[in-house]
């Protein structure tokens, strides 16, 4: 294609727009509508994602050593423990800390004041990268010389992994449903307004235009819509997310619900928008004009 | 060169819109097709134009076998062949100069010679005071004129003109003839399919007739047998 040509065909897909403002105007509605969805219910299940780990975190396990060792004993142990894949992070807990906390935990209740450090084992807190995981490290951590005892919530570890394991299934089609929606009723946009121009591709196809030449202005039009689109889609998902976020504040006064900023969400909001405007809008202006291509 | 040897166009079976045309027309004449409606006229078009391919037979246009080309080859045979249509078919959105202009930028002419081009197709058709109008501001025969600029621009070695005075009164109608006859004078080689007899009378020129899908007459110098009259 010669370049006076590439520019030519440039300015005829840029005029194209303008030519036929409704139908620019509806694809572009469409899409920022589709878009918009397709973001929000996005951010949504990346924030509960993130909600549902950070609960699971708190999921600990307690590694008790025997009591026989000595504390330097004990807290090589600790080595063994961290040198296992799966976890994430082990905290040595001395006796006298254990029984602070137990007692602690038994809300202080004097019936517990004849109890001595000493009685108590020295322990380990261990935080895992995966809680899917926790049956074969506790396992693994079972099998390491000096460990007495592990106690361990299997079944919220399983609670958390279930969770989110359908979480990402309902996520993924819910997304992947709402694409091929936006996807259709952006190329049938598209198509009714490749089908407005048709007596137009008719005619280029007698004079012997090339399928190139007459597909080029409609693919450069379907990436200008697609990009308006994804950016306008973009803008206003900043907009919503931080009066969502305001309004967030405002209602949860305890804070128990965390959502990320949508700074952190960024770039891969970016690349997701600017991928799918530029997927609806070069496939739905390629694939458009294909049926009015055989004359 | 335009050659059809033994054609069949079935549309479905037993339907048959061409049935066994053989016709010949050399470079750089001029042939009148004339026939009765649903004999075939338009479907010689679109053989040539390459919309349809025969069923039997062979056509050759200007060097293409056309009832083997391949598809990407189409546009480059089109290029060959300039046609002119009753119903005009100008891009109503592009100025009378872009109309023209934008089939030379289809086959990748540079802008210099487009520039020398478009505007001497212009004059030629009388267009040259007209090349910023749309098709909507101009007169039937002057988007007729238009309509054959196109199809010129390209220097096309053969122009097929489809009942290109349909639309037309009878003074435009001879007007418009007249300048296809000054264009088949430089060289271009040219077939008007048309049902008025008067105009076929007047010009003396090569008229093939064609009837239930085969040519029934074909005769020199405005001579032709029309059964239907």
């Amino acid at each position: 294609m010669r370049l006076n040509n590439f520019w030519y065909l440039i300015k005829e897909g840029i005029r194209g727009i303008f030519l036929h403002g409704f139908m620019s105007f509806a694809a572009v509605l469409v899409t920022v509508a589709c878009l918009l969805i397709v973001g929000s219910f996005a951010c949504l299940v990346y924030n509960v994602t993130i909600l549902v780990d950070d609960l699971n975190q708190t999921n600990e396990i307690l590694v008790y050593v025997d009591e026989s060792l000595s504390e330097a004993e004990a807290k090589s142990v600790g080595t063994a423990i961290n040198a296992i894949s799966n976890v994430y992070n082990s905290e040595y807990i001395d006796r006298e800390t254990a029984l602070a906390e137990f007692i602690a935990d038994q809300g202080g209740d004097e019936a517990f004041s004849g109890i001595s450090a000493s009685d108590l084992r020295y322990r380990f807190r261990v935080v895992l990268e995966d809680n899917a995981l926790m049956r074969e490290t506790v396992e693994q951590i079972e099998a390491i010389d000096g460990v007495v005892n592990i106690r361990a919530a299997y079944e919220l570890a399983e609670g958390f992994t279930t969770i989110k394991n359908v979480l990402n299934i309902v996520s993924v089609t819910v997304i992947t449903v709402l694409l091929i929606v936006s996807l259709l009723i952006i190329s049938n946009t598209v198509k009714l307004a490749m089908y407005d121009r048709r007596d137009e591709i008719a005619i280029m196809r007698m004079v012997g235009a090339t399928n190139g030449f007459i597909r080029f202005p409609y693919v450069i039009e379907g990436f200008t819509l697609g990009m308006v689109g994804a950016a306008l889609a973009f803008g206003l998902e900043w907009l919503l997310y931080n009066a969502m976020l305001a309004e967030l504040d405002k209602v949860d006064t305890l804070n128990l619900i965390t959502f990320v900023p949508f700074t952190d969400l960024l770039v891969p909001m970016i690349i997701t928008f600017v991928a799918a405007g530029l997927v609806v809008g070069v496939v739905g202006g390629w694939t458009s004009i294909r049926r009015f291509m055989d004359v | 060169m335009i050659e059809f040897s033994n054609v069949t166009k079935s549309y479905s079976v037993g339907n048959k819109a061409l049935n066994g045309v053989s016709m010949q027309i050399e470079d750089g004449e001029f042939a009148f097709l004339v026939g009765p409606s649903g004999s075939g006229k338009s479907t010689i078009i679109k053989l040539i134009t390459g919309e349809l391919h025969p069923t039997s037979g062979t056509v050759h246009v200007n060097g293409y076998s056309l009832e083997r080309i391949r598809k990407r080859e189409l546009p480059y045979m089109r290029r060959t062949v300039g046609v002119v249509f009753q119903d005009f078919r100008l891009i109503d959105n592009k100025t009378v100069y872009e109309n023209a202009a934008f089939v030379m930028r289809a086959i990748g002419t540079r802008e210099k010679e487009i520039k020398e081009r478009v505007p001497y197709v212009l004059e030629l058709v009388g267009l040259g005071n007209k090349t910023k109008r749309l098709p909507g501001e101009l007169s039937g025969g002057e988007q007729q004129r238009l309509a054959i600029a196109r199809a010129l621009v390209n220097n096309p070695s053969t122009i097929i003109a489809d009942e290109p005075t349909g639309n037309l009164d009878p003074a435009m109608s001879l007007e418009i003839m007249s300048l296809l006859i000054e264009i088949n004078n430089l060289g271009t080689t040219l077939l008007v399919v048309t049902h008025e007899h008067d105009l076929v009378e007047r010009f003396h020129k090569r008229v093939i007739v064609i009837n239930e899908g085969l040519v029934t007459s074909d005769g020199m110098d405005g001579y032709y047998h029309y059964e239907a009259e």
